[in-house]
C-alpha cells in the first residue's frame, strides 16, 4: 500500500492497473465466498426439481427438471402455506398497531421511566421462546386459544414487537421535536401529530419493522409446534417438520415445500434489500 | 415538503382547536388529559409485554414448584411440591450431558460464526465492485425459516446419498454418518448453526468496521502497519466494544436454539444432541411434565440472565466509547 503510493506519481498507469486487478480479484473472491455460503440454498432448489423418490441421488444440475415434487408439495402443503400467510400478515398488523405508538412515545415523550422500559424490551428479546410456549400452552388451554389464528398471531408477535419498537424508536428519535411542537402549537392533538407527522416521516422504519414481523412470523416453528394440537390450523413450518418425521419418504416434495417456504425471504431480500439491511443492524445493538 | 403540508394542516385545524386551547382557567385538567393521552400510546405495548413476557416468566417460576402435568388440565389441581422438580432435573441422567452439550454447542457455534464472520466482514470492508450486493445476499441463510435450513441440511448431510459425503468420497474419505452417529451428530448440528449465524455476525462486525476512521489506517500505513499488523494494532482494539456485544448476543441467542436441533436430530441419536432447551421442550410437550419442563426453562433463563447483564454492561461501554 505504502510503496504503491510512493511510486504512484512516477508510474501512475501501472499503479492504476494494479489497483483494478486487485479490486477485480476481490469481486471474484467475494462471488466465490457467496457461492459457498449459498450452496445449500442452491442444493435445496436443485433437489426440489429432481424426479420424486426416496433417494437423494441428484445430479448436480437439474437438466431434466421434474415438477412432481411441487405438485405433491402444493397438494399436501398448499393449505398450510395459506395458513402461514394469514398468520404472518396478522402478526404484521398486530405488531405495527402495538409497536408504532409505543415507539413514538418512547422517542418523543419525556417519561421518567423510559430507560427502564428500554431495559425491559432488551431483556424481553432474550427470553427463550420455550419459556413463553410453556406458560402459554396452559393459559391458552384455559382460554380456548389453542388451535386458533388469534392465539398464534399473538404468540408470534412476541418475536416481532420488541424488535419493532426498538427499530422504529431509533428512527423516530431523529424527528426534530420542533416539528411536532409546531403542529401542537397549531392545535394538532397528540394522536394527530403522531398519525400525520411521525408516521409518514418514519415510513422506512415502519416498512422494515413490517418486513421483519412478517419474516419472524413466517419462520415461526416453536409456537406452531406447541400451540396447535390438531391439523386444522397448521403453519407450513410444522408441515415440513412432519414431512421430516423419522424417515423421509419423498425428498423432492420436502425440498419443494422448503423452496416455497423460502420464497418470502428470497423475494423480500431481492426487492427490499435496503429495508432488510437496515433491520439487520438496527434492532440488535442499540 | 413534509413540514409545509404539515403547517397547512395545522392552520385548518386551529379554528376548531383554538377556543378550547385558550381556556386559561383549568390548566390542571388539561395537563391530566394530556398525560392520559400520552400514556395511552404505551398502554397496548405495556399490556402485551406484561401478558406475553412478564406472565410467562412468572408462570414458569410457579410451575417449576408444582406437580403440573396433563392431569392438571382436567382437575385444575397442581399441588405444590417444593423443589422436587429441580431435584428431578438435576438427578436425571440427562442433565449432565445436556449441560455439556449446551456448552459445547454454544461455544462451538459462536467460535465458528465469529471467526468466519470477522474474516468476511474484514474482506467486505474494502470497497470493490458488487461488494454491497454480495454482502446483502449473504444475509439469505439468516432470513430463511430455521426449519427450512434443517430440512435442507438433512438432505445434504444424509449418510448414503447426501452431497457432502459424495463430495468427500471423491477424495477417498469414507461416508460419515453425520446425523446418525452419536459421536459426530453434535458437530454436524454445530456446523449447521454456524452457517445460519454467519450473516448476523458479518452484519454487526461490518457495521463496527465502518465506524473505524480511515485516518487511523492511513496513519498506521505510514508507520508500516499493513495487513495482519494493522488488524491486530488498529482493527481489533477499536472493535473490542462491538465484539463483546456480538459475542454476548451470540451466547444469548444460541443457548435457546431449538428449531435447528429438533429439525436435524430431535435431540438424538442416543441423546447426543440434547441441550437444556431441548430437554425443556421435551419434558413439557412430549412427556407432559410441565413442572419439570419449567424447571429446565428456568435454568435456561438463569444462564441468559447472567449474559444479559454482561451484555448490558458491554453495550453501555460500546455506547460510551
Amino acid at each position: 500500500m505504502a510503496t504503491t503510493q510512493l511510486t504512484a506519481p512516477v508510474n501512475h498507469a501501472a499503479a492504476q492497473r494494479m489497483k483494478n486487478i486487485r479490486t477485480r480479484s476481490s469481486t471474484v473472491l467475494g462471488i466465490i465466498f457467496l457461492i459457498i455460503m449459498l450452496f445449500p440454498i442452491y442444493w435445496m432448489i436443485n433437489a426440489s426439481l429432481q424426479p420424486s423418490g426416496n433417494t437423494l441421488s441428484a445430479s448436480f444440475l437439474p437438466l431434466n427438471p421434474s415438477f412432481a415434487g411441487y405438485e405433491k408439495a402444493i397438494a399436501d402443503q398448499g393449505k398450510n402455506l395459506v395458513t402461514s400467510l394469514v398468520i404472518s400478515l396478522g402478526t404484521v398488523v398486530v405488531t405495527l398497531a402495538i409497536a408504532a405508538p409505543a415507539a413514538y412515545a418512547l422517542a418523543q415523550f419525556k417519561f421518567r421511566w423510559i430507560s427502564w422500559a428500554l431495559l425491559a424490551i432488551l431483556i424481553a428479546q432474550m427470553i427463550p421462546g420455550v419459556v413463553i410456549a410453556n406458560a402459554l400452552y396452559a393459559a391458552y388451554n384455559d382460554l380456548g386459544l389453542l388451535n386458533t389464528y388469534t392465539g398464534l398471531i399473538l404468540a408470534d408477535a412476541t418475536s416481532a414487537i420488541p424488535f419493532a419498537i426498538l427499530i422504529m424508536r431509533a428512527f423516530m428519535m431523529s424527528i426534530p421535536p420542533s416539528i411536532i411542537e409546531a403542529a401542537r402549537v397549531d392545535g394538532a392533538g397528540q394522536v394527530r401529530a403522531f398519525v400525520s407527522i411521525a408516521l409518514p416521516i418514519a415510513k422506512n422504519a415502519i416498512i422494515t419493522a413490517a418486513l421483519f414481523a412478517f419474516l419472524f412470523s413466517w419462520s415461526d416453528f416453536l409456537f406452531a409446534l406447541t400451540l396447535t394440537t390438531t391439523d386444522e390450523i397448521r403453519p407450513v413450518t410444522l408441515g415440513i417438520y412432519q414431512y421430516l418425521g423419522t424417515q423421509v419418504s419423498n425428498w423432492s416434495a420436502v425440498m419443494a415445500t422448503a423452496v416455497l417456504s423460502s420464497l418470502p425471504a428470497i423475494v423480500l431480500l431481492v426487492i427490499a434489500q435496503k429495508y432488510i439491511a437496515a433491520g439487520a443492524t438496527g434492532g440488535a445493538v442499540k | 415538503m413534509t413540514s409545509q403540508s404539515l403547517q397547512t394542516a395545522g392552520e385548518t385545524k386551529i379554528r376548531f382547536a383554538g377556543p378550547a386551547k385558550s381556556q386559561p382557567r383549568r390548566p390542571r385538567v388539561r395537563f391530566d388529559r394530556e398525560t392520559t393521552t400520552k400514556v395511552l400510546f404505551v398502554v397496548p405495548a405495556g399490556l402485551f409485554m406484561v401478558l406475553y413476557f412478564g406472565y410467562p416468566v412468572v408462570k414458569n417460576l410457579t410451575m417449576s414448584f408444582q406437580d403440573f402435568t396433563t392431569k392438571t388440565f382436567f382437575t385444575g389441581e397442581a399441588p405444590w411440591i417444593g423443589v422436587q422438580n429441580y431435584v428431578t432435573v438435576i438427578s436425571s441422567n440427562l442433565f449432565g450431558p445436556a449441560m455439556l452439550n449446551t456448552a459445547l454447542f454454544t461455544i462451538g457455534s459462536i467460535l465458528g460464526q465469529f471467526v468466519i464472520g470477522m474474516a468476511l466482514a474484514v474482506f467486505f470492508n474494502k470497497k470493490f465492485p458488487l461488494s454491497g450486493f454480495l454482502r446483502a445476499m449473504l444475509l439469505l441463510p439468516w432470513l430463511l425459516p430455521l426449519i427450512v435450513a434443517s430440512a435442507t441440511w438433512r438432505s445434504i448431510l444424509d449418510q448414503d446419498s447426501g452431497i457432502l459425503n459424495q463430495f468427500l468420497g471423491t477424495f477417498g474419505i469414507p461416508a460419515v454418518p453425520w446425523l446418525t452417529s452419536p459421536s459426530v451428530a453434535l458437530i454436524a448440528v454445530i456446523i449447521v448453526n454456524i452457517w445460519i449465524g454467519i450473516p448476523f455476525n458479518v452484519t454487526l462486525l461490518y457495521g463496527g468496521l465502518q465506524d473505524i476512521p480511515a485516518e487511523l489506517y492511513e496513519a498506521g500505513a505510514l508507520d508500516g502497519a499493513t495487513g495482519w499488523k494493522s488488524f491486530w494494532h488498529i482493527t481489533w482494539p477499536n472493535m473490542r466494544p462491538v465484539v463483546s456485544v456480538v459475542l454476548v448476543l451470540g451466547v444469548v441467542y444460541t443457548i435457546k436454539v431449538l428449531d435447528i436441533i429438533l429439525g436435524l436430530t430431535n435431540g438424538g441419536p442416543a441423546n447426543a444432541t440434547q441441550t437444556i432447551a431441548v430437554r425443556s421442550y421435551q419434558e413439557s410437550f412430549v412427556n407432559f411434565q410441565f413442572g419439570v419442563g419449567a424447571a429446565f426453562s428456568n435454568i435456561l433463563i438463569l444462564i441468559s440472565l447472567v449474559f444479559a447483564i454482561i451484555y448490558l454492561r458491554a453495550n453501555r461501554r460500546a455506547v460510551d466509547e
